[in-house]
């Protein structure tokens, strides 16, 4: 009796069992990477606001503290986002009449709130707290970038919880001394492990990853 | 082949408990032995049938398939709404705290409620307030979810058209102008009980400028017997308090003194100050006489269940036991009001027995000796013993109790009296009665109702419906459109109190400012602003005129505001944050029990037979006379001692549901072990009847029902419509709180009953421990007879070091009252959803924390016991083995923290966990539509979903935070600064929380001493949440 099948057919059969494993596996990388990307986590996409507002402008170009608009940073949970009257200390003189900052001068007359979109959107299962963050000497810019180079605000990091656990299983490699948390002109130092090795000594800075830190 | 049940493990063969908590149990019923172990006894068959379990696989698949589909969600793009104008004191994230008051049957507990962004979310009882000291009841845990009810009254109504406020007004001042040169003789306010004095003087201003018109009152939560008891015995209204610090020995004649009324919280945490049997001596002892089971009979020593009308009889001989003054019935002078030392402590115990035997028959030598027993010890603790009567005892007992604590020379020791925290006490009953026969007479032309809704409460003779439509103009002011509300012309919605500014008096006469949390969610309006309306300047605010009256310029009406006064400005400001208004509080008032009361106090009729079943009404310990029955925290929860939830029912001994012929047992059907199928039967009493649920209750009198009061509602929102029956239907002025000559008659239908007792049985193992004080003193070690918990060497696993913090609880089984504060505060704090009665019929109740009832003893009068279970967080936890996605995982800090968006629902951890505190999302439970639910939410714990298991966290978000700030300040979690909200909640201390590590802490001592147990601890569990047995202190005189 002949043979049905050709003798390249056990050649192809092991190449395909043999390919099959590599093709789901790379499916699974795919599948991986494509959850990582910014497609995904909307990392470094700049947000459509109501109003222009330009942290470059105000950070880099005028030199305005952090914590001169996010005024809860130390305190709570939430950084804080100004509220209208925080606007309306500076530009009730300056750029008073620009077509621009006609939705704040609405705002601050109506008392209806000016609505901005949310950038850093964290899923509501998950619990971040700024005050203590900032306590311990992670850098506003260590999460959020730049932000003295964004026109329009984007989100730097992939928020993952990957990212979240990179820091806390090895706090050393991000921390600062506190007094440069809210400089954003701050540049790691060569000696980095070593400076964060003191730092997580000298502030006690735990390495916290039970699921309750952040998720209850 | 099919396997009828899955056999039961083990050698357990059917044996008897110490402890039991059904009756089945206790008898060792094998059909319950087999109960305990088949969770699911509905399914049994489906399980072991080839064919259904391939539909099974089938299902699995597809629901395996689409859950995976549902996953894949974006997050929606979201936005932030940050302040124009940015409030000064205000941190977002950080809630704040305002100290108000809740006002119940008038009398008012002082609170802390939080607020998130203006949200009112939790409330927590406010330390400085002295009926509170930082714990709560109920009422005031669910009264969050009362504020956002959407089933509130949400628009001034005019016969079911929507109005504006003026035109409110424009109609009730024509109609006080019309009353004008009648000096108001139509004019009559229907008013609850005040206890604010703003209110008051509001009223007698408005009586003032219409001298005819009148002020009626009628308020089923307030405490009819209690004023008249006072009257009698004293010639005026006077409130007495009572000193539980002070008192070694008590006893209750029907009263539920720790577990409701006026004080009731201080009382608890008084009261369980004293039961701890390390200090042996200074324990105190607690007799009770009462019908039906309340949580004080379950925490006295001595219990002795009687008829209701009985106790008035006992009263009456204990205090002729003692010399009292009780002399008129019995006939005996045995001296006369200053009779403070008539005879020792054994003859009068000798005549005591005697006087029992010559003057009430039919009670039985066990009973004699009990009256002698306890006036023995009563005589034996002058100035140091205190007699309670009850809220439904007639005003006779009431007055014998107030002559038996000044014979016993208890009077400013153990109880004071002091002026009534009433602004108006009178006889409400006879109040309603004339407001009736005034509307019956055409008299009424215009009738203002102030709150409370008395067509649903007033008495069934009365017929208050049909004289109600004689009454010309009806205004009603309410939080829900009610019954009442659809009898009036206009319907005015309320301003719940955490919206509205006011004034209130404490148990003791403290007062405290009601301040608003929240605009008036519905444009609500006030009792004050009600009655501004009806003065010359209508369009004042609350505010303006609490402020005014406090101000000084007070009751004065005409008066302006008085001008800015800064001293004054700032004692305000210090009241509002402190809740209490410094020296306010009633000063004891020297009253005499008047020489002559007693011929007066007549014995209850006894022209029935005494075998003659009796009935007796009982506000409803959840839903109160009804006002609360539209909140689902409060229908869901556990009733104490029944555990009944979204029902009332006709409460009966087992002896008298076996001398009807008709059952309440469980019928063992459906998931998590089942539901009450019993027998619906109809209740007639003279001449009126009502059909409702036969229930068993162990440890009730025979011959005897009970009922509660609240339920059957016919308009009052959703959630409390159709729930129960109407008690009210057949309740009488005459016989207002108890009566004779009921007739329970079987209907042959049944009915499904929801109640808890049966579900999470822990497989009939896991049972409290009890000993007695002499006992306990002789060998402490014999509280845990039978103990089987190995060392802790022996595990697998390796030991967890827990270096920082090791969280711990430690729960007081000896203190608990069984309230249920703790269960309420629980699903206020952590957003636990209401299942509804039909998933509760199938066990799948949501609190995290339930409240075990056990019992021991007799089956007719058993000893009851409160053993509140939450999640044990155990160091070698069953749940965390079995979780195949890692969704429940040991914290560094000894938590089993459970990760809600990592659970899919295998339900694994449930299965494994041997305490049954998991708790599963079967339905979309949560209501994620409702705008005004979601506003009452706490915003540091996550909103589950379906399909996902949740439990206890011993309050992680609290235990967060606490570490933030201290983390923030360098130093450690101090003890104490932590407090889950069941431990905030808890009136009688029972629940404590706090850091095992440190040695010192408050928690680490308790579990160091020798009653602490640990559940179930012979599994090797090794829980974090232990047990502090409970110890009784009998007298030897009686025995157990």
């Amino acid at each position: 009796m002949s043979q049905i099948f050709h003798r390249s057919a056990n050649t192809i059969a092991r190449v395909s069992i043999f390919g099959a494993v590599f093709f789901i596996a790379g499916l699974l990388v795919l599948l991986a990477e494509v959850n990582r990307s910014p497609w995904m986590t909307e990392s470094r996409v700049a947000r459509e606001q109501p109003i222009q507002f330009s942290h470059e402008r105000h950070v880099a170009g005028n030199g305005i503290d952090c914590r001169y608009c996010h005024t809860s940073v130390e305190d709570s949970s939430f950084a804080g986002v100004p509220p209208t009257k925080t606007c309306m200390n500076c530009h009730s003189q300056i750029f008073a009449n620009s077509p621009f900052l006609e939705p704040v001068r609405d705002s601050f007359r109506t008392g209806r709130s000016i609505q901005w979109t949310r950038v850093h959107d964290l899923p509501d299962f998950v619990y971040f707290n700024h005050s203590i963050h900032v306590n311990k000497g992670v850098g506003c810019t260590t999460c959020h970038g730049q932000v003295d180079r964004m026109p329009l605000m984007w989100q730097e990091s992939s928020l993952q919880m990957e990212w979240c656990l990179d820091c806390h299983r090895s706090p050393e490699r991000y921390v600062r001394p506190r007094g440069a948390v809210f400089r954003v002109d701050y540049v790691e130092p060569p000696d980095q492990i070593e400076l964060g090795r003191r730092l997580v000594a000298e502030y006690q800075i735990q390495r916290l990853t039970s699921c309750s830190t952040c998720h209850r | 082949m099919k396997q009828k049940t899955r056999p039961v493990p083990g050698p357990r063969s059917p044996r008897k408990p110490a402890f039991w908590r059904a009756l089945e149990e206790r008898a060792g019923d094998p059909a319950f032995q087999e109960h305990l172990y088949n969770e699911f006894p509905s399914e049994i068959e489906a399980i072991s049938d080839p064919v259904a379990r391939r539909t099974f696989l089938k299902l699995m698949g597809a629901s395996l398939a689409l859950a995976g589909v549902t996953g894949c969600t974006r997050q929606p793009a979201e936005t932030i709404v940050p302040y124009v104008r940015q409030p000064e004191d205000l941190i977002p994230g950080r809630p704040l705290f305002y100290a108000t008051a809740m006002s119940l049957g008038g009398v008012a507990t002082g609170l802390l409620v939080e607020s998130h962004e203006g949200r009112p979310t939790k409330i927590e009882g406010n330390p400085l307030h002295p009926g509170s000291l930082g714990a709560t009841d109920v009422f005031a845990q669910a009264a969050v979810l009362g504020l956002y009810d959407p089933d509130r009254s949400q628009t001034l109504l005019n016969l079911g058209d929507i109005r504006p406020w003026s035109a409110f007004l424009g109609t009730i001042s024509a109609a006080l102008t019309a009353q004008r040169p009648l000096e108001g003789a139509g004019l009559r306010i229907l008013t609850e009980s005040v206890n604010s004095p703003t209110l008051a003087a509001q009223i007698r201003d408005l009586l003032a400028r219409f001298p005819s018109a009148k002020w009626h009152q009628w308020d089923p939560a307030s405490r009819e017997h209690v004023r008249g008891g006072a009257k009698l015995a004293f010639g005026e209204y006077v409130d007495a308090q009572y000193r539980f610090g002070q008192a070694d020995v008590i006893l209750s004649l029907d009263a539920d003194v720790l577990g409701c009324g006026p004080g009731s919280i201080r009382y608890a945490r008084d009261f369980a100050a004293r039961r701890r049997p390390e200090q042996a001596d200074r324990m105190n002892r607690l007799y009770a006489i009462e019908s039906m089971p309340t949580s004080t009979g379950a925490r006295a020593d001595h219990r002795l269940p009687l008829k209701p009308s009985a106790i008035a009889r006992i009263a009456r001989e204990i205090a002729s036991a003692l010399g009292e003054a009780g002399k008129s019935g019995s006939g005996r002078s045995g001296g006369s009001g200053e009779s403070g030392g008539a005879g020792g402590s054994g003859g009068a115990g000798a005549s005591g027995a005697t006087g029992g035997a010559a003057v009430v028959q039919g009670f039985s030598p066990a009973i004699a000796k009990w009256i002698d027993a306890v006036a023995e010890d009563l005589q034996a603790h002058r100035g140091s013993s205190l007699v309670v009567a009850g809220d439904g005892q007639p005003p006779a007992v009431h007055a014998l109790a107030h002559g038996i604590n000044q014979a016993l020379g208890n009077v400013g020791k153990t109880v004071v009296y002091t002026q009534s925290v009433e602004a108006e006490p009178t006889n409400q009953l006879d109040s309603l009665r004339d407001l009736v026969a005034d509307m019956n007479a055409g008299k009424v032309d215009v009738l203002v109702i102030v709150g409370g809704n008395p067509v649903y409460t007033a008495p069934a003779d009365f017929r208050f419906a049909e004289a109600l439509n004689k009454a010309l103009l009806r205004v009603h002011l309410s939080l829900y459109d009610d019954e009442t509300s659809a009898l009036c012309h206009w319907q005015i919605p309320e301003a719940h109190f955490l919206e509205a500014w006011s004034d209130a008096r404490g148990y003791d006469g403290t007062v405290s400012i009601v301040q608003p949390l929240i605009a008036p969610l519905y444009g609500g309006k006030s009792a004050h602003e009600l009655l501004a309306a009806m003065s010359d300047r209508p369009e004042r605010s609350a505010h303006d005129i609490v402020r005014e009256f406090w101000s000084g310029s007070g009751s004065s009406r005409t008066l302006p505001a008085p001008p800015a006064n800064e001293e004054f400005d700032a004692s305000w400001r210090r009241w509002l944050h402190d809740g209490v208004v410094p020296n306010t509080a009633f000063a004891p008032a020297r009253v005499q029990v008047v020489p002559g009361f007693s011929p007066t106090v007549e014995p209850t009729p006894t022209t029935h037979a005494a075998d003659d079943i009796e009935i007796n009404f009982r506000n409803d310990p959840s839903v109160l006379d009804g006002r609360f029955a539209n909140n689902g925290w409060l229908q869901e929860l556990p009733k104490p001692i029944t555990r009944l939830t979204w029902d009332n029912a006709v409460l009966v001994s087992p002896a008298t549901a076996a001398k009807l012929r008709a059952a309440g047992s469980p019928a063992f059907q459906g998931g998590e072990h089942g539901q009450i199928i019993t027998d619906l039967v109809e209740l007639r009493y003279r001449a009126r009847s009502v059909r409702g649920a036969l229930f068993t209750v162990v440890g009730h009198p025979d011959d005897c029902v009970t009922v509660h009061l609240g339920y059957g509602r016919s308009r009052g929102g959703r959630v409390a419509t159709g729930a129960g029956f109407n008690a009210n239907a057949i309740r009488t002025s005459d016989a207002l709180s108890f009566g004779a000559g009921v007739e329970i008659v079987r209907t042959f239908e049944k009915f499904s009953l929801a109640c808890t007792q049966y579900h999470h049985l822990m497989e009939g193992r896991g049972m409290v421990r009890a000993s007695t004080r002499d006992a306990y003193v002789r060998d402490p070690k014999s509280v845990h007879e039978g103990d089987e918990t190995p060392p802790r060497t022996i595990t697998l696993y390796p030991n967890y070091p827990y270096e920082g913090y090791k969280w711990g609880m430690a729960i007081d089984v000896n203190a608990c009252i069984g309230c249920n504060a703790c269960v309420v505060g629980c699903q206020s704090e952590n957003n636990i959803p209401v299942v509804g009665k039909d998933q509760v019929l199938r066990g799948r109740e949501m609190h995290w924390l339930r409240v075990d009832t056990y019992y021991r003893g007799r089956a007719d009068n058993p000893e009851t016991y409160f053993q509140p279970v939450p999640c044990m967080q155990c160091e070698n936890a069953p749940c965390e083995v079995v979780c195949p996605v890692g969704a429940t995982a040991h914290s560094h800090e000894g938590l089993n923290d459970m990760v809600y968006n990592r659970c899919v629902g295998t339900r694994y951890c449930s299965d494994n966990c041997p305490y049954k505190v998991r708790r599963f999302n079967f339905l979309l439970y949560q209501d994620w539509n409702t705008p005004s639910l979601r506003l009452g939410r706490n915003p540091d714990v996550t909103v589950r979903s379906r399909g996902v298991m949740e439990k206890c966290t011993y309050c992680v978000q609290r235990i967060n935070a606490a570490k933030i700030d201290s983390e923030k300040e360098s130093r450690p979690v101090r003890d104490g600064e932590i407090k889950t909200a069941c431990q905030q909640a808890c009136p009688a201390d029972a629940i404590v929380f706090g850091n095992l590590n440190d040695p010192a802490s408050r928690v680490a001592k308790l579990q160091a001493e020798e009653r602490s147990y640990a559940l179930l601890g012979e599994l090797n569990t090794r829980p974090r949440t232990t047990y502090l047995a409970a110890v009784r202190n009998v007298n030897p005189a009686l025995g157990e």
